[in-house]
């Protein structure tokens, strides 16, 4: 298919103090029936959207964390994270859940779906796709 | 007299803690709410600020806006207490007023 | 709308998706199926215990063919496919069973 163009949503907000993180999955979801080449990125705030041991029954929102390990079942599987933004918040990968995806092409063997990128990587991957979906 | 200070803002988005921690006087107490619950993480590029103003200043996060966001009290600085919901309604009377930094 | 079970009345909205989940249980989903006009048995059952486990899991309803994938997945081609489910749920395997399971209309669904 010749008309498959680069689509990266880039998510900059933490999770639950602003509606951008939701909404910003929502339209991937929606967004993936499309066949487009798709990737997420999250720096800066965004990265706190993947933290494991997300428990939002005292504040009474939806706890969306479990939402991002189905992205796998919708063909999304390129979760690109910046390090320097996990490191200015005390954050290491082992902070973030683990989401993988099952490779049709390889037996449907179950691969990670998070890519820890530097920023130089970040800036690359950003010069690289037809268009950008900021959140 | 005593204010009990709000910070709602990750502290890596704007600078409201940052302003908040510069204009409160001793004996205040700054409380961490919705996003600004960053603000109470150990071992991040903003920790050596917040802490510098733990014990002149009193510390807290809401707790459960800590829990939605997955940070346990091991991942708190040194200095910031945890507080529910009830904590905050005792912090806001026992202090004489609230400022709120948006 | 709303529907009446047991005695007690459920609350949905103006498609018939009940409003909050909890208010399920297998009468609720018994009553949703018949204003559809659909006589569940153990197909139709499998199917809608298949998608709220995955509603438990991911906190979403699967879009339709992400519904199909996956049961293909894990039941296998014969009840994988678009015509086994649309044989069951005439008016599409997703909305309508999402319904009945008492889950929100799938994301993604237009």
């Amino acid at each position: 298919m010749s008309d498959v163009k680069k689509f990266l949503y880039v998510n900059r907000k933490a999770p639950y103090g602003t509606i951008y993180a939701l909404e910003s999955l929502e339209v991937v979801l929606i967004g993936a029936a499309f066949d487009q080449d798709v990737s997420l990125a999250f720096l800066d705030d965004g990265v706190f959207q993947l933290t494991r041991g997300q428990e939002t029954d005292e504040i009474g929102v939806k706890n969306f964390s479990p939402t991002f390990r189905a992205l796998g079942d919708y063909d999304v599987t390129k979760l690109y994270v910046e390090r320097e933004s996990l490191e200015e918040r005390g954050l290491t990968e082992d902070d973030l859940q683990e989401i993988t995806y099952e490779d049709e092409d390889d037996d449907w063997a179950e691969k990670p779906s998070i890519r820890v990128v530097s920023r130089a990587e970040m800036t690359d991957i950003m010069a690289q796709q037809d268009v950008i979906l900021s959140f | 007299m005593s204010t009990l200070h709000t910070v709602n803002k990750s502290p890596f988005t704007n600078r409201s803690l940052e302003s908040c921690l510069n204009h409160c006087k001793d004996g205040d107490a700054v409380l961490m709410i919705e996003d600004g619950v960053y603000g109470g993480l150990a071992g991040t590029a903003l920790a050596e600020m917040v802490a510098a103003r733990a014990g002149a200043v009193k510390l807290y996060v809401l707790a459960p806006d800590a829990h939605a966001r997955g940070l346990g009290e091991d991942r708190l600085l040194d200095g910031v207490s945890p507080v529910g919901y009830d904590g905050f309604v005792d912090l806001v009377t026992t202090h004489d007023r609230t400022q709120a930094w948006l | 709308m709303e529907y009446h079970v047991n005695g007690k009345t459920i609350p949905a909205d103006e498609e018939g998706y009940i409003t909050n989940l909890a208010d399920w249980d297998k009468d609720v989903a018994l009553e949703i199926a018949k204003s559809e006009g659909i006589e569940m048995d153990d197909e139709r059952w499998e199917v809608v215990n298949f998608l709220r486990d995955y509603y438990d899991e991911y906190q979403i309803a699967p879009a339709v063919r992400v519904l199909i994938k996956a049961i293909k997945k894990s039941m296998g081609p014969e009840k994988g496919n678009n015509k086994y489910l649309y044989e069951l749920f005439p008016y599409g395997p997703a909305k309508q069973a999402c319904k009945i399971a008492g889950l929100p209309k799938p994301t993604g669904c237009v």
